[in-house]
């Protein structure tokens, strides 16, 4: 077990160097830097590129943005004259995590009871309605939804304020687009997984043990197709990012996804590199969890480190 | 023997040759995998209808949309803004007065053509990647796996973002971009197939008749990895269309006056209040070629390998 | 008809189909057949032959989604099985009758301890606490022959190997001392060594619990030196029954012949002697009216395919259904690699 997270962070760290790396040097490689300016004196150029340390020989330059970025460190903002870029991140945070970790938490419940009810009740109406949320939500990404739901639930229904965020309610509506597809991948998923689990032999011999139904679903059922719902939360986690940044876009809620919108359109580079390496260490932080937690409830991987 | 028999013609008794009674039983030529599949495919009512719309969306798309209109998705006519679905302008005007049904079928043209590119890619760098690991094995295997796993850890929406910005946005950048990320699936199935089918009977009678590796993998294993290669691409194909459509929403695909469907229903929402048509028909385009790429794809790996089922 | 005392089980006319997209397949169509109290009936037949939709059946196990039931009956206790309710029925499985699967890699349950797995049938059927329930898991799996038992029942199935596992099942099937156990194939996944290992531990249990054993397999070798008598199943059918002695030395049937002429025997050069059947068996979604092995009999006649033949009675315990031994038919010897057996 103890190999098995080493190796499995070992391989997460080398991600992260990766993706660091590759912003660097295309900080470098970037078409205009705010500073490319003509307006500006070569005067001024000079004091600014030296103000940013953009002066030295790039291998030096490489070692200082690696060692700050391994301190939390991402620069300063472009263009809100040097604030620190970290900081303006931490400071959307709150926002954008409650929204997504609200709409987790609600397409999880919905998802799994869908997805469970389809199963139990396979070939039914309600299989199908479990299907048929599975395709529309992943086909029906959330930059549509988004400005259906403001149209249908905000502006002609006036239930939910379609933009801003002032209070619980105003976040309701980015939540819901943002829980669709999280809805529709756990309900296929956990559907997919029980029908399998429930055609397996060992099912067959917890049933020849003469357990009653319930019995046979809740202990060996639920349980098998359960453990591989943890292999979800990665991919979420990247939807979650990338969903945030149309989703607060429409409903215009001041979170990172965002800022990060902004800073493309005005051309903060350090803004959105910065952005890029949070996101990334996020990502590789749930790919790490989700490794982790799936060894600890899955005991072939407990106990010898590798899946038969 | 208390057995009671009954009287029977004793001409039943004349004993017959076997193969007169197994040539009727025989029930009919063996069916081969792709016909099979066919057979299984159209049992599938929602697969065959998305077919249906997405060749008659590729159609419009390409050739009806453009060819029975009079207009141009570019020209602007600032006379004739916003002006909703006529019999003149089918799908209305935008805001700077352009034919918003010509403008859509442009953008489907881009997401069509976008899915397709992201195919080919997933097909020269996925397929070739997987087949060289699974059938070399051994090191280099390894290594390559190794890479995949590194490359599993970068979140590749982000980087083809990155990618935008740095490299002039347009198709054959969103492209790559899409591209050169989306493989590693691929590569880990077709290189899982590999190694299931390397040491099969064929693909060694095959070697030890002399075939060179390249032979051997091009003729037999290939051949036999199709099925698990087509589905796989059935569902590279939506995803390319969602990552062009996200990053031309965000603004970083395709830069005006080009349209795409992302960016259309991006101006589209920001219309919603007054002139909601112009989200509508945008979105219902995308999540028609959605729709129908999926259901597609599940049909097709419910026909093509029913064990894998999901 | 009167149960006879001597029988546990009677089935009778057993009918078992199930609808696919390709039509019905009818993978039992009528089987008959007496289980006695303290005997081992082997049921052997080539792959398709419908034994184990059989065995299922007879414990309610078959996916109700797609199974349909035409008919018959299996009398135990004075009840018929296939008409109790499903709560019945659940007191039965376990205590009354158990099974044992064909593949003990995927018979456990992967993420529960051994001894959850074992305990759960103690702690339902004979209400047992879970202290209780521990120690007799403990006990049967020494039963069972695994050493260490007090370690082994906190692991879990992929610590185990393959034939520790199947004793693991037998475990479980045995743990309520069940009056039947029906063993589908349960050494067919096993290695030589092995299987013999658990054949014997299966003939070992059977006379300490005394209970009657239903052995499904397609190895005639294990018939022959485990079971009292032994019926032979062929596309849903049985075409010829008896005791183990008469079959073997006596059989009735060109199917069986055929059977017989396949199994290695112990004293010949094994690499002349085999002789497998050529042909392979019908269709079971739309199986022949007549006898079903005309197809591959060199002996058909012709009114083999019109209609399937009354079984013969040889003795007490054996008969076959075969057109051969219709008065008017011709006589035939079975061949000399199955009459060497006499
Ligand atoms: N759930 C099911 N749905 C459809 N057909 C089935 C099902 N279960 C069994 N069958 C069919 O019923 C027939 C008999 O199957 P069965 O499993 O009883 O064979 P068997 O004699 O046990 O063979 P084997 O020796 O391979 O175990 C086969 O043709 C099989 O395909
Ligand atoms: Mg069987």
């Amino acid at each position: 077990m103890l190999r098995y997270v080493a190796r499995r962070t070992l391989y997460m760290l080398l991600a992260l160097f990766v993706i660091i790396s590759v912003t660097f040097f295309i900080s470098k490689a970037l078409p205009g830097t705010p500073f490319a300016d003509d307006k500006l004196t070569p005067q001024i150029r000079k004091q600014l590129y030296e103000k940013y340390g953009l002066d030295e020989p790039i291998l030096v330059q490489y070692e200082k943005y690696m060692l700050n970025v391994a301190q939390g460190d991402l620069g300063n903002s472009f263009y809100f004259e040097s604030r620190p870029v970290s900081q303006m991140i931490l400071q959307r945070l709150p926002v954008s995590m409650f929204i997504g970790v609200q709409a987790v938490i609600f397409g999880l419940v919905i998802g799994m009871v869908l997805g469970i009810v389809a199963a139990l009740r396979h070939n039914t109406l309600w299989d199908t309605l479990a299907v048929v949320v599975a395709v529309l939500g992943v086909s029906v990404p959330s930059f549509v939804l988004g400005p259906i739901l403001q149209y249908w639930l905000g502006l002609k229904l006036g239930w939910f304020p379609i933009a801003f965020f002032e209070s619980w309610i105003y976040s309701v509506l980015p939540s819901l687009a943002l829980s669709v597809f999280v809805i529709s991948t756990v309900a296929r998923f956990i559907r997919t997984e029980m029908l399998e689990v429930m055609g397996q032999d060992y099912i067959t011999l917890a049933k020849a043990k003469g357990l009653s139904g319930l019995a046979v679903i809740l202990k060996h059922v639920l349980r098998n197709a359960l453990i591989p719902l943890v292999t979800v939360m990665a991919p979420l986690t990247i939807y979650l990012i990338t969903g945030s940044l149309v989703v607060e876009q429409i409903f215009a809620v001041p979170g990172i996804g965002e800022q990060f919108v902004q800073s493309i359109v005005v051309n903060d580079y350090s803004m959105i590199l910065g952005t890029t390496i949070f996101f990334s260490v996020l990502f590789i932080l749930a790919l790490l969890i989700q490794d982790i937690m799936y060894g600890i409830i899955d005991p072939r991987i407990r106990i010898s480190g590798a899946k038969e | 023997m208390e057995t009671r028999h009954r009287e029977l013609d004793p001409r039943l008794f004349e004993s017959v040759e076997i193969d007169a009674y197994e040539g009727e039983r025989i029930a009919g030529p063996p069916v081969g995998f792709w016909k099979d599949s066919w057979v299984r495919l159209k049992k599938n009512r929602g697969a065959l209808i998305s077919l249906a719309v997405l060749v008659l969306v590729f159609i419009v798309a390409f050739v009806i949309g453009p060819l029975i209109s009079t207009h141009s998705p570019y020209d602007q006519n600032m006379t004739q803004r916003y002006l909703g679905p006529t019999s003149d302008y089918w799908f209305g005007t935008d805001k700077f007065g352009r034919d918003m049904w010509t403008r859509v079928w442009a953008g489907a043209r881009v997401s069509l053509y976008i899915g397709l590119l992201a195919a080919l890619l997933d097909i020269f760098v996925g397929v070739v990647y997987g087949a060289v690991s699974g059938y070399l094995g051994g090191r280099v295997d390894d290594v390559m796996q190794r890479i995949i796993e590194i490359l599993n850890g970068i979140p590749s929406l982000i980087i083809a973002i990155l990618a935008m910005i740095v490299f002039n946005p347009g198709i054959i950048t969103i492209s790559i971009a899409i591209g050169l990320t989306g493989w590693t699936f691929m590569a880990r199935i077709v290189r899982g197939r590999m190694i299931q089918l390397k040491d099969q009977e064929f693909a060694l009678a095959s070697r030890s008749l002399g075939a060179s590796g390249f032979r051997v993998v091009w003729k037999h294993l290939i051949p036999n990895s199709l099925g698990l290669i087509v589905i796989n691409l059935m569902f590279t194909i939506p995803s390319a269309i969602f990552a062009e459509a996200f990053l031309s929403f965000i603004g970083l695909g395709i830069q005006v006056p080009e349209a795409s469907l992302g960016s259309l229903i991006s101006d589209g929402a920001g219309e919603l209040r007054f002139h909601p048509y112009l989200l509508w028909l945008p979105s219902i385009v995308f999540c028609l070629l959605m729709i129908c790429f999926n259901l597609l794809g599940d049909g097709l790996r419910d026909a093509l390998d029913p064990k894998m089922r999901k | 008809m009167a149960m006879n005392n001597d029988n546990i089980l009677e089935v009778r006319d057993l009918r078992i189909s199930f609808g696919t997209y390709a039509g019905e397949v009818q993978a039992v169509r009528g089987v008959s057949f007496d289980l006695r109290r303290r005997e081992t009936l082997a049921i052997v037949g080539e792959s398709g032959s419908g034994k184990s939709v059989t065995a299922k059946s007879l414990m309610r196990l078959l996916p109700e989604a797609n199974t349909i039931f035409k008919g018959g009956e299996a009398i135990f206790d004075g009840r018929d099985l296939l008409k109790l309710s499903e709560k019945q029925m659940q007191r039965v499985r376990g205590p009354k009758i158990a099974m044992v699967f064909q593949d003990p890699m995927t018979s456990l349950d992967p993420t529960m301890k051994v001894g959850n797995q074992i305990s759960e049938s103690l702690r339902k059927h004979l209400g047992m606490s879970r202290a209780k329930a521990r120690e007799r898991s403990v006990e049967l799996l020494k039963l069972v022959g695994i050493p260490n038992a007090e370690e082994r029942v906190k692991q879990y199935p992929h610590q185990f190997s393959g034939g520790m596992r199947q004793r693991v099942v037998i475990a479980i099937a045995l743990a309520c001392e069940p009056q039947i156990l029906i063993a589908d194939e349960p050494t067919t996944a096993l290695d030589v060594t092995i299987q013999a290992q658990i054949l014997d531990l299966l003939r070992e249990l059977q006379e300490k619990i005394g209970t009657s054993v239903i052995l499904i397999t397609h190895d005639l070798g294990v018939v022959a030196s485990v079971a009292d008598r032994i019926a032979v199943m062929y596309a849903g059918k049985i075409v010829e029954m008896g005791t183990v002695r008469e079959t073997f030395y006596d059989p009735q049937m060109p199917y069986t012949w055929g059977l017989l002429a396949s199994i290695p025997l112990p004293t010949a050069d094994r690499s002349q002697d085999l002789i497998p059947i050529p042909g392979s068996p019908p269709d079971m979604s739309d199986p022949p009216k007549g006898c079903p092995f005309t197809a591959r009999c060199p002996y058909a006649m012709r009114v083999c395919p019109t209609e399937f033949p009354e079984y013969t009675t040889f003795s007490a315990e054996h008969k076959a259904a075969c057109w051969l031994h219709h008065p008017m038919a011709p006589n035939v010897e079975p061949p000399a690699r199955v009459g060497g057996t006499r």
